[in-house]
């Protein structure tokens, strides 16, 4: 095969490209400077405008307009219930109704008993959840990228996942008696494979090309996981950040339930001591925090985070 | 900008005045696969790039263009045959392939990053190369706010961060329109001549490769192997439009047409 090499500057790089163009010609620069203005202006009417829908409106109307329907809901949730009372299924004493709830809800948080439940069992559930974390995530890394890992332990995984926290309970029991490494090694099992699943997920739906990229990049080993995997897999691993919050606040209601600290009430206990006293009212204005809570965090933590990171990306509504 | 090589290898460097090739490709032979479903994507291809070269590789579809630059950077290894490569090489894809979590600028960066350059450095030579393909002031943009073509420009700025002796262009501009795609091929141009660059650039458009390139080679479908190689010695500047860039686009595109005739009697 003839190599043709005419064209090639045989002096090597130094020499820059071949000699038709080296001249440095006024026509040269003006089309050099044409050509600056072109692309500028290229810029200037391709970039995309950052419009969606409601990106005009104050920010007041925003928040408004997605908080009425929340508040129309809530509201038709206290009627339906209000209406159940009113019906007269129940006796007062067993299902009272959402305004004796509430007085008894603001009673709780007056003389101190919720707030020093909730404070320990968020305590509890943050530092569960973090645990879990670390876990799922060096789990969820070996195995994202192991075959072999993958393929022993990916069923087992999923297995965890829908296996009912509160079976752990009794070994859990025998393993650390009654007491605060009960309910945490429950909790961590709970949410720990819903991470770590999150983040296999997340691995497993990375464009080939930007793993390719990461590879021409020279990102390898280590670095590879820190500056590609990890980052690329963020938004489905915020998914399982959000189940795996949903896990760990389950097995954590069941575990405070079940494992009754005496010196430290949480918000499981006050549903337990609350029932053998047969006192409805303090119980369900207990479960109203519990449910506002799991909201809460779901929205004002995951949620925000979701809706962060897939703003970053370019991908969700922001 | 010369740069330690990392996986220089070492070359049958000759003793004359003639420099040493950027990249060099000997017999090198892929195939995908095993036994009855074995694809052969490339089938003995000889390939020499010079230092300062710019050389366009033009094909039909299925002629091994990614396959080569894959060898070329040595994402993937020959199946047979030896490629030597003079010091590194860098990858630009037809899409950006820039990471949407970071701005432009850390994408930059984290080319700089990963070569090893000291923290300190990285932001100002970020921000040089980013001027250098235009983007001055956008570093903090993320790759959705940018258009096609200016996200590609970020891509080479990247391209440049590596340092790489050899910049390896898979379709680079495919995705872009007209206009755009003639803008950069300016931009490329004057990059190349300036940054004293040795470019391999695959490409289908036919009138690209006349465009830009010192030598086009041109390859075949299923195995690729190289068909014919042009040497093109059109004055620079040159532009699409011009009747010298049209005469030699056909020429090639004749090429290419009988090769996939070739192919008719296959099913």
């Amino acid at each position: 095969m003839p190599v043709i090499a005419e064209s090639t500057t045989p002096g090597g790089r130094a020499d820059g490209g071949p000699a038709t163009v080296g001249r440095g010609s006024i026509g040269e620069e003006r089309s050099r400077v044409a050509a600056e203005a072109e692309l500028a202006g290229l810029d200037a009417l391709d970039r995309p405008r950052p419009a969606g829908p409601g990106a005009g409106q104050p920010r007041v109307r925003r928040a408004w307009s997605a908080l009425w329907p929340k508040l129309a809901a809530c509201g038709l949730g206290l009627a339906a219930w209000q209406a159940v009372v009113s019906a007269g299924w129940k006796s007062r004493y067993v299902l009272p109704g959402p305004a004796a709830v509430g007085r008894e809800l603001v009673a709780m948080v007056a003389d101190g008993t919720l707030p020093r439940a909730v404070a320990n069992t968020l305590v509890r559930a943050g530092l569960g959840f973090s645990l879990a974390l670390v876990l799922g995530v060096a789990a969820g890394s070996l195995m994202a990228r192991n075959r072999v890992l993958r393929s022993a332990f990916g069923s087992l995984l999923t297995g965890l996942q829908t296996m009912p926290s509160i079976a752990w309970f009794p070994l859990a029991i025998l393993l650390f008696q009654l007491s605060e490494k009960a309910i945490l090694f429950v909790l961590v099992l709970g949410a720990a494979p819903a991470v770590a699943n999150g983040l296999i997920t997340g691995a497993d739906q990375i464009p080939p090309l930007l793993l390719r990229t990461g590879q021409v990049l020279g990102a390898r080993g280590f670095a590879e996981y820190r500056h590609v995997i990890l980052p690329a897999s963020l938004p489905a691993f915020a998914g399982g950040l959000k189940q795996g919050w949903a896990f760990a606040w389950r097995s954590l209601m069941a575990g405070e339930l079940i494992v009754v600290i005496a010196e430290k009430p949480s918000i499981g206990s006050i549903l337990q001591t609350r029932r053998s006293l047969a006192d409805a009212e303090a119980l369900m204005a207990t479960m109203v925090v519990i449910l506002v809570i799991g909201i809460v965090v779901d929205g004002a933590v995951f949620g925000r985070l979701e809706r962060a990171i897939l703003k970053r990306w370019g991908l969700g509504r922001g | 900008m010369p740069f330690p090589a990392l996986d220089a290898q070492p070359t049958s460097l000759p003793c004359g005045p003639a420099p040493a090739p950027a990249v060099r490709l000997d017999a090198v032979t892929k195939v995908y696969g095993r036994g009855d479903r074995a694809v052969t994507a490339l089938d003995g291809v000889d390939l020499e790039v010079a230092p300062g070269e710019f050389l366009c590789v033009v094909g039909a579809s299925g002629c091994g263009k990614s396959t080569l630059l894959g060898l070329l950077s040595g994402l993937d290894e020959p199946t047979s045959g030896r490629r030597a490569v003079n010091g590194t090489v860098g990858l630009m894809f037809q899409e950006s392939a820039l990471f949407p979590w970071l701005t432009a600028g850390a994408n930059v960066e984290l080319a700089l990053r990963l070569r090893g350059v000291p923290r300190r450095q990285r932001a100002g030579l970020a921000a040089d190369l980013l001027r250098t393909v235009h983007l001055e002031g956008l570093a903090g943009k993320r790759p959705h706010e940018l258009s096609g073509g200016m996200r590609q420009r970020v891509a080479l700025a990247r391209a440049f961060a590596q340092d790489a002796d050899v910049l390896a262009m898979d379709e680079p501009f495919a995705a872009l329109d007209a206009m755009t795609r003639d803008v950069l091929h300016d931009e490329l141009e004057r990059l190349w001549r300036e940054r004293n660059l040795t470019v391999v650039f695959v490409t289908h458009n036919v009138r690209e490769a006349a465009r830009l390139g010192n030598r086009i080679v041109v390859l075949t479908s299923r195995p690729g192997r190289v068909a014919a190689e042009i040497a093109v010695d059109i004055p620079r500047p040159r532009r699409i439009e011009s009747p010298d860039v049209s005469e030699l686009a056909g020429t090639v595109t004749a090429l290419l047409r009988e090769e996939v005739r070739r192919h008719a009697g296959y099913r």
